[in-house]
């Protein structure tokens, strides 16, 4: 049905589709798995015809086939569910389903039609929805019934679902599975992207894994186990492991009870979570993104509206709910966020101005005539020590921060946040898009701070980073703590499990 | 290309590229494109008119140049230049009238931070919209110009003006509250030519937003809500205090308008004095590359072509001084446009690849 | 009060006749803005219809002797000015992917030159364009107007609610991924937008000109394609309330032109028309921000559509 051949698709300096082959048989329902990052998403933008590819060739039916908009692969028969959903809120459940494919003349919107043959779809598949609902007012499970009604509707015999489970409860789950077999049984065709293990082996027939934009193994589900895919889904090949001596855990620093924070729409992220982190220990938490990590981690560090948390959080005793960001730096709390480029850079600015980022308005920074204007040769001094002390390169202060590599990126932000000698760092995804010898540097960079008393708040997606460098490990799955384990003896497997199944 | 290299480079594209289609129209209605620029720009060059008028009409340009500068630093497009200067300019005439009897080291002062300070209250209402209730400063800038020019031609109108007066225009400020004209400063420069201590104000104000935004932390803050706001919010900058304070800071500059207006020119508050200043303010600044010395380059040929349209009037035979206007709106066409310069490139580019 | 009355009818006729232009500008600015460009060029597409529409009607009528046929003629330039301005816009907007508002600023300013530097050149005027007849204008009644308004909300209504160019429109207006993701061409869509808007605003320019008076002038659109952007603000981006919020603005206008100088206050003064003439531009700030109901404007405004990022 479908076949990718030697796709290759570089986005600046990443490669996230590095002659990438995949071959999809017809009536079959194929899994692609892999982390976040290893290309899934691209690839199947690219046989959608969102992106387009550097090199490679797609073919569908037989054919080589190009593929330069969504006109033409809807064309060819292929719809895609994305993860976030393409849908105009405030625009009907039909007018949706019929945009771009509409029916009646040009001059005259047959809606009336369009709702019946949506009524037949929805009876044929099992896909309950009002045509006459607008979206906003629907659930997301709903919304995903739509999108798949929206490809049906044009005719797709080939279904791309990217991470359809994601936003599916697990009762959902189940009758979303019921769907899919039945499409399956009436001839089409399903790829489904995912990082669930569990689900693979539920529902695909064949599996494509694919790590760092790269296809590492073609299977049929019937021949393999959870154990071996999460093997090949999780080994980094060359990642070392750390060097650390036992942590010399002090008190509590940081308190978290019974913490919620609520998204803009009011949808639960944070659930009820409760932990500690002590002075001179790295907590880690491991889980599958979007599992609530972000929400976490921004919320402690004052960048959520008070308004969308409940619970304790504590530091030192100061109640941080009351606290701005600034304020929370003042007390010793440093971040380094998980997105450099959105949160960690004013990517504009030149190294040295990055480099006081958070310090900027008070000394040694702000120092001359009532510490309005800033001294230009702290400035300097600071971003000469971070550049030198964190292997900066190129160590030029005054080139914009957007002329460095990700690695480069993220020792500048990393020096940064080191140098106000924080007494919690609150560290998200430190290494990704970073080049393997950067991350060992920072990982043993991590190791050090912990080593002289400070608590590391660590979150990751990468298994093997967050086991090795933590002292303790919390699985998050779906807002709460699903487990803590002793990352000592844990295996890869053991925690795999954990994250991708709740429990 | 380095940087400087590139900031010099596109602007100088756009002016030239908008000189050409300049031509090209001057040819359609008729005249010979170089004898209108050689009107246009070499009148602006004579000694003292030409330089003593470009640098009178640079004046209000550098003010509002630098108003929307501050603002588009800080991420805000602020088209209410224009608003901000009529409403400051009254302000300062009225403090003009209502104290006329003070001493000059009152009353020159008190009118200008008149103008200063209503500049920034009517600059910093739409950036309290937009922090508040997150409504565009665009849309309420606009709408803002309306209402200041109602406000102040009503006030006018109605309560300041010379009774039997046929013109929209206030009574005299008291003449304590008079600028010099640089005139009386530089030997065999004419007093009647109005630059006056006003254009030596815009200049500082340059040196000082120069400061304020590169070397101070508030300045520092303002710059970086404008590159990346979640990059800001989490160095523990507030956005929404940033926002109200850069178009507070951006009104003040535009209110500045008035000081040379009212103070240094004509001595009282007259209806509709602005030449587009505000808006013309949008085409310097982008000109200008956003920089303050950027801001002096560009209003000084925008002043000059100002100056070279009255020329252009009187000498030209099918050319007007509306030429200078359609070069403007050219220019920041292709300004904004600068992605077409480089498609334009590219293409070449890619053709005599094609060829080789 | 029995003043009043009396000059209802009249004040009636004088709003249907001053909304006009807004409303047609208004609802070419629709348009543009449900696609997701933002159009404060308005008040330049206005000029260039108005400004070319005085001028052809004039040729045609003086050189050519098309007599009443001219105002047509001249209708029909003012409609592709605006369309060639629209274009510009669109090119630069679109294709180039330049700031919307710098490129209207930009649009706005070039016509406030244009006019005069052409009118200069082939009227030898200082930016107005000869007198033409009375019975050469286009048709002024009052009923006649209205009828033709009615009729163009009513097509715009169900061209955007009940065709699939209007449904694809909206949706490229609120979340064009979505429409991109459906097979819609996010920049044809646009291009439509911002074109039609052009044409609109040109005829409510022409209209100004060469019906509701008999040449152009100076800058005489005022600052009406800013009211125009007003009254789609307040009119929530909808065409209907946007009709209704043109006739509101159009008859705070008439009011204040009948009142200068015939309802005095009771000390004896004019009521001052500054007042009435800033009604448009206070309501679009207070129901922006949210005070009266909520006005959300298209959920992809202004943002270039950009495909990988």
């Amino acid at each position: 049905m479908l076949e990718l051949r030697q796709i290759t698709k570089r986005f600046g300096d990443v490669l996230a589709n590095d002659h990438v082959d995949i071959v999809v048989k017809p009536g079959t329902i194929h899994a692609i798995v892999g982390e976040n990052g290893a290309g899934k998403s691209t690839a199947m933008r690219i046989a959608y015809g969102f992106y387009t590819a550097d090199s490679g060739e797609i073919v569908v039916d037989g054919k080589v086939r190009e593929i330069k908009s969504p006109h033409d692969a809807i064309a060819l028969g292929i719809g895609m569910v994305h993860q976030h959903f393409m849908l105009v809120e405030t625009m009907t459940v039909a007018e949706n389903i019929v945009l771009g494919a509409e029916p009646g003349t040009n001059l005259a919107l047959d809606l009336k039609s369009a709702a019946a043959q949506i009524r037949q779809l929805s009876e044929e598949f099992k896909l309950a929805v009002n045509p006459n609902e607008p979206i906003e007012h629907l659930s997301v499970g709903q919304q995903q019934r739509v999108e798949l009604l929206k490809a049906l509707y044009r005719h797709a015999r080939l279904l791309i679902l990217d991470e359809p489970t994601a936003v599916l409860t697990p009762l959902e789950v189940e009758e979303f599975f019921v769907i899919l077999r039945r499409m399956r049984e009436q001839g089409k065709t399903v790829i489904i992207i995912t990082h669930k293990l569990s689900e693979v082996l539920a529902i695909s027939d064949e599996v494509t894994v694919m790590r760092d934009g790269k296809v590492v193994g073609r299977v049929q589900t019937k021949d393999t186990n959870a154990a071996e895919l999460a093997r090949l889904m999780v080994g980094r090949e060359v990642l070392l492991r750390v060097e650390k001596s036992d942590p010399k855990v002090g008190k509590a620093q940081l308190e978290v009870k019974n913490l919620s924070v609520t998204d803009r729409l009011g949808a639960k992220r944070v659930n009820e979570v409760s932990f500690d982190v002590c002075s001179g220990e790295i907590v880690g938490i491991a889980g599958v993104e979007g599992n609530g990590q972000t929400e976490l981690i921004e919320a402690l560090a004052g960048l959520v509206e008070p308004a969308r948390i409940t619970g304790v959080m504590n530091f030192e005793g100061h109640d941080l709910k009351m606290l701005g960001a600034r304020n929370r730096r003042e007390l010793g709390i440093a971040h380094i966020p998980e997105d450099r480029h959105r949160r960690g850079l004013l990517l504009d600015f030149t190294l040295a101005e990055n480099s006081i980022l958070g310090v900027h308005y008070r000394p040694p920074i702000a120092a001359l005539a009532g510490e309005v204007f800033i001294d230009e040769n702290a400035v300097q001094r600071r971003a000469a020590e971070i550049i030198q002390n964190f292997d900066v390169r190129p160590p030029n202060a005054a080139l914009p921060a957007r002329a460095l590599s990700g690695g480069n990126q993220q020792k500048l932000i990393i020096g940064r946040e080191y140098r106000v000698d924080p007494k919690l760092l609150l560290v998200s995804q430190p290494t990704r898009g970073v080049d393997i010898g950067a991350i060992e540097f920072i990982h043993r960079q991590l190791v050090g701070l912990r080593d002289n008393g400070c608590a590391i708040l660590l979150v990751s997606a990468e298994l093997e980073e967050v086991t090795s460098l933590s002292d303790r490990l919390l699985i998050i799955h779906d807002g709460r703590i699903a487990g803590e384990v002793d990352p000592k003896v844990a295996t890869l497997e053991e925690i795999g499990l954990l994250m991708t199944r709740g429990h | 290309m380095t940087k400087l290299a590139r900031d010099l480079l596109f602007p100088l594209i756009a002016v030239i590229a908008a000189f050409i289609v300049g031509a090209i129209l001057i040819l359609v209605v008729g005249d010979n494109p170089i004898d209108a620029y050689r009107l246009l720009l070499g009148s602006a060059l004579s000694w003292p008119d030409g330089i003593g008028y470009t640098l009178f009409h640079a004046t209000p340009l550098i003010f509002t140049g630098l108003a929307v500068l501050v603002g588009f630093r800080c991420g805000l497009f602020n088209i209410g230049a224009e608003g901000q200067l009529y409403i400051a300019a009254f302000a300062t005439a009225w403090v003009g009238i209502k104290f006329a009897n003070l001493t000059p080291w009152l009353l020159i002062p008190f009118c200008s931070l008149a103008a200063i300070l209503i500049g920034a209250f009517w600059g910093a209402i739409p950036g309290v919209l937009k922090a508040k209730f997150g409504s565009h400063e665009v849309i309420n800038t606009i709408m803002l110009n309306f209402i200041a020019l109602a406000l102040v031609s009503y006030f006018t109108q109605y309560h300041y003006k010379v009774p039997g007066d046929p013109i929209l225009q206030t009574s005299p400020i008291g003449q304590g509250a008079h600028i010099p004209h640089l005139g009386k400063f530089i030997p065999g420069f004419p007093e009647r030519i109005p630059l006056n201590v006003a254009f030596i104000l815009a200049l500082l104000c340059c040196l000082l937003v120069y400061l304020f935004l590169w070397r101070t932390k508030w300045g520092y803050e303002i710059r970086a809500t404008g590159s990346n706001p979640f990059a800001a919010e989490y160095g523990g900058i507030s956005i929404r205090k940033q926002i109200i304070l850069a178009m507070a800071v951006s009104g003040a500059l535009a209110g500045m308008v008035g000081i040379n207006e009212v103070l240094g020119h004509r001595h009282l508050y007259y209806d509709g004095f602005s030449d587009n200043y505000g808006y013309t303010g949008i085409a310097v600044a982008l000109l200008g590359r956003n920089h303050p010395v950027g801001v002096i380059l560009a209003a000084l040929l925008f002043a000059a072509l100002q100056h070279g349209g009255i020329y252009v009037d009187g000498f030209s035979q099918n050319v007007t001084k509306d030429i200078v206007q359609v070069l403007q709106g050219v220019i920041i066409l292709f300004v904004a446009a600068e992605a077409f310069f480089k498609w334009l490139l590219r293409r070449r580019t890619s053709s005599e690849r094609l060829r080789a | 009060m029995q003043d009043f009355l009396i000059f209802l009818p009249i004040v009636i006729a004088s709003t249907i006749r001053l909304a006009t232009p807004l409303v047609l500008a208004a609802l070419g600015g629709l348009f543009s803005e449900r696609s997701g460009v933002i159009n404060i060029a308005l008040e330049g597409k206005m000029l260039a219809g108005a400004f070319t529409a005085a001028a052809v009607t004039y040729a045609a009528d003086k050189r050519l002797g098309l007599g009443t046929a001219s105002p047509w003629v001249g209708l029909l330039a003012g409609m592709l000015a605006g369309l060639l301005i629209a274009a510009i816009y669109a090119v630069s907007c679109i294709k180039f992917k330049a700031d919307q508002v710098v490129s209207g600023a930009a649009i706005n300013i070039l016509m406030i030159g244009m006019p005069g530097f052409l009118s200069g050149a082939f009227f030898l005027s200082s930016g107005s364009t000869p007198q033409i007849p009375k019975d050469h204008l286009l048709p002024q009644s009052p009923i006649v107007i209205a009828i033709a308004i009615g009729v163009l909300v009513a097509v715009i209504w169900y061209v955007l609610y009940n065709t699939p160019f209007g449904l694809r429109l909206r949706s490229v207006g609120e979340n064009p991924e979505a429409a991109d993701a459906a097979g819609v061409s996010v920049s044809k869509i646009r291009y439509s937008g911002v074109l039609i808007a052009g044409v609109l605003a040109g005829i409510g320019g022409a209209y100004l000109s060469i019906g509701q008076s008999s040449l152009f002038t100076r800058n005489m659109t005022a600052g009406r394609g800013f009211i125009a952007l007003a009254a789609l603000i307040f009119g929530k981006w909808r065409p209907v309330p946007t009709l209704l919020a043109c006739l509101l603005f159009g008859f705070t206008e008439a009011v204040s032109n009948y009142m200068q100088g015939v309802v005095k206050l009771p000390s004896g003064e004019d009521i001052p028309v500054q007042f009435i003439q800033m009604v448009p531009y206070v309501l679009t700030i207070v129901v922006l921000a949210g005070f009266i109901g909520s006005s959300r404007p298209p959920r992809a405004l202004g943002i270039p559509y950009e495909k990988e990022k």
